[in-house]
């Protein structure tokens, strides 16, 4: 149930055009340091339970966003609300986070990493001692348990600190650039690992410069881009922002069917190529073959993201995501 | 949510605390007083030695026959009437009748005396600096006198009747014991602020304290950080006392014992400690926001060394004030946050009257709320900024088009 006091609702969820309970609800947001606007008039809704993925070129403003959705920072301008609460520190024990610049003690023990990370969202220490323990036998860490952080590979480092992020079951998962340092078999497990929590009901934001990681895991995304959001929803609408893409071959060379062409379609060896006309396939069909066009074979293909991102937020975002060496690597 | 604040910083103080504890820092932390003690004792050692040096100079004697003799045996004698305090004479030359000696050249010729007698016993003659002959002129006079003959051959023995102390002399004593209190709490102070600067330090360098921020309120961070600092410096001080006690009792020497304080020992120990907490809380609450300030180590020794001076000078306006009973200044450092630890535990060591002290640890304890919390604030302002530096060119073509 929302209460409203003035335009914005003190307790209780918000909810989405579709009706459902939001996990976070951010309108207007801006953060300006020393002049320079890092975000700019963000909107962002994340339905619960959903894998909700932000994806922009480095310096966008992702991290500074996830930090205001956080309450690590606040904003200078627009408001959030996060499980429900206008502060989200007030839910903090409810949320889990893993940062970009991943950090632990160095000379701490690993079960005792996550049981410190597991105390500072309220878990008892002993609980989460054993939670710790637990956790790190279920992943494959167990021998690593009462190593010190410091003796710890980079990757298994991270791998503690993602199950520190989770020791305490939060509702909601924050992951600032989770894929970046880990290996192909590492994303993997990652990957697994977050469709897991989805489909326990976890609500799980993450950030990401590699359009494949959101193309592949998110049901929404907001593509972000000097700071500004152009497109904020489910990865289906941001690939729907551009015509399908028709693959046409056809027995006769010309002909009236020729007409039944769209002015973009272009001619590369036995193919013709052009975007699905808005009047849809079924006229199309029907003026090729009353156009004796002998079709051959004829595909739609329906957009990629990555023709989204360039569509929506432009070439040169699209050149700064496409820069980055590990995108480069991964795609 | 308060219980989740105190829970917070319980947490963080508790990890703060095991951390510190058993680093090998700890060690050199718990070994850092000994440093100045050792160099105190050195140089105390060497002063007393240069003193003692100079406290025993030796006067020639260059007269005839066995005159100088005659002044050497009447110096030992008066010198036990003075208790020591009578320069020694050292025979230079036992002169034949008629011989010369010329006192000026043989002073200048490294002959190992301060000054140097000629004459005789009955006309005596000082030859030496002005400084000597002004000290040593009326001594001179006595000796010879003495030797001579016309000196007392017995002194009356001086019934003594000693008080335990003057009203003058206990005052001089508990300022004695203020200062003592003041330079212990200056320089605990010092030690433990900068520590938990590092400390702070250490953790943005970890990149833990993003998860920090993100997991619990930054004041409880604050105050998790600084009360496990307190929590050390507790340890340091338990351990420093006792090895000081072990080797009292080992040395089998008494300790050197201040005057006690006008509120009695146990008083004054308990205000020390709330002082010092006071002292420790209100400078570490101001390093921790410059260690928010700054990225690199290099950066917190620059931006910590004004905080380090405005202590210097608050520990030198207390300790002026100490000096000025009844003025302004007194009250004045009484009244300024920072330098009321000190002249409050200045004051408890000269004066008994206990509201006082009430009044002002909380005015401290206020200060020290308004120090963390601004200290929090300010932290997490600076702390948590990302993204790409404003381009230059971007700036400079503002500036153009304005």
């Amino acid at each position: 149930m929302k209460i409203e006091l003035g335009t914005w609702a003190v307790e209780g969820n918000e909810v989405d055009a579709a009706g459902r309970e939001l996990a976070i609800e951010a309108r207007g947001l801006v953060k300006r340091f020393d002049g320079f606007t890092a975000v700019d008039g963000v909107d962002i809704s994340v339905p619960r339970g959903a894998i909700y993925g932000i994806l922009g070129p480095n310096g966008a403003g992702k991290t500074t966003t996830l930090r205001m959705l956080l309450g690590i920072i606040d904003p200078d301008e627009g408001h959030r609300r996060v499980l429900g609460h206008d502060r989200p520190t007030d839910v903090a024990r409810r949320i889990g986070y893993l940062p970009e610049e991943r950090g632990l003690y160095p000379a701490m023990k690993a079960y005792e990493a996550i049981a410190f990370l597991a105390a500072l969202r309220g878990v008892p220490l002993k609980e989460g001692r054993r939670r710790g323990r637990e956790l790190l036998e279920e992943n494959g860490l167990g021998y690593a348990a009462d190593r010190q952080i410091r003796q710890l590979s980079k990757g298994m480092a991270q791998q503690v600190q993602l199950l520190g992020t989770l020791v305490h079951k939060p509702d909601l998962v924050v992951l600032d650039e989770p894929f970046s340092g880990l290996d192909a078999l590492n994303q993997g497990k990652l990957e697994r690992l977050i469709r897991q929590l989805a489909a326990d009901g976890t609500t799980v934001i993450f950030s990401t410069h590699v359009i494949a990681h959101a193309e592949r895991m998110c049901n929404q995304v907001a593509i972000i881009a000097g700071g500004k959001v152009p497109f904020a929803g489910p990865v289906d609408v941001a690939r729907d922002r551009l015509r399908p893409q028709v693959r046409l071959e056809t027995r006769a060379q010309d002909g009236p069917w020729r007409a039944a062409l769209p002015a973009d379609a272009r001619h590369e060896g036995a193919f013709w190529h052009f975007t699905l006309p808005e009047s849809g396939v079924e006229p199309l069909l029907r003026a090729l073959i009353e156009g004796d066009a002998g079709i051959l074979s004829l595909s739609i293909e329906r957009a990629g993201l990555h023709d989204a991102f360039v569509a929506i937020a432009g070439e040169a975002a699209a050149r700064a995501l496409e820069a980055n060496p590990e995108e480069e690597g991964r795609r | 949510m308060l219980s989740h604040r105190l829970h917070a910083a319980w947490v963080v103080a508790r990890r703060d605390f095991v951390a510190v504890i058993f680093s090998k820092a700890f060690i050199f932390f718990l070994l850092g007083p000994l440093f100045p003690v050792i160099v105190g004792m050195m140089a105390g050692s060497i002063g007393a030695t240069v003193q003692r040096d100079l406290d025993r100079p030796v006067i020639g004697v260059a007269m005839p026959a066995h005159e100088g003799d005659l002044m050497v045996v009447a110096r030992d004698a008066v010198a036990r009437q003075l208790d020591g305090r009578v320069p020694e004479l050292v025979v230079l030359k036992r002169l034949r009748d008629g011989e010369a000696f010329d006192a000026r050249v043989a002073l200048g010729s490294g002959q190992g005396v301060a000054a140097i007698i000629t004459g005789t016993r009955a006309a005596p003659v000082l030859t030496g600096t002005p400084e000597r002959i002004d000290q040593w002129q009326g001594i001179v006079g006595l000796i010879a006198a003495r030797a001579v003959e016309k000196a007392p051959q017995g002194y009356p023995i001086v019934q003594v009747a000693e008080v335990k102390t003057s009203v003058a002399k206990q005052r001089n004593e508990q300022v004695l014991t203020a200062q003592a209190g003041q330079v212990l709490l200056f320089l605990l102070t010092m030690l433990l602020a900068g520590m938990v600067l590092s400390n702070l330090v250490e953790e943005k360098a970890n990149k833990i304290i993003e998860v920090l921020a993100a997991s619990i309120p930054m004041d409880a961070l604050f105050l998790g950080k600084l009360f496990a600092m307190l929590a050390v410096s507790m340890v340091g001080i338990a351990v420093w006392g006792s090895g000081y006690g072990l080797l009292v009792l080992v040395g089998q020497k008494s300790a050197p014992l201040l005057a006690a304080p006008a509120v009695g020992w146990p008083m004054f120990l308990a205000l020390g400690f709330a002082y010092f907490a006071m002292a420790y809380l209100l400078l570490g609450s101001m390093f921790l926001a410059i260690g928010g300030l700054a990225t690199t180590v290099r950066e917190v020794q620059t931006l910590s060394m004004p905080a380090t001076m405005l202590q210097l000078i608050v520990f030198f306006f207390a300790s002026y004030a100490l000096a000025r009973p009844g003025t302004w200044i007194e009250t004045a450092s009484r009244v300024f946050p920072v330098s009321s630890p000190y002249a409050m535990l200045a004051s408890a060591a000269q004066s008994s009257a206990l509201a006082p002290h009430l009044v002002a640890l909380a005015w401290q304890a206020l200060w020290v709320g308004l120090m963390v919390r601004f200290g929090s604030q300010l932290f997490r302002r600076t702390v948590m900024k990302s993204g790409p530096a404003r381009p230059r060119k971007a700036k400079r073509r503002k500036a153009v088009a304005a």
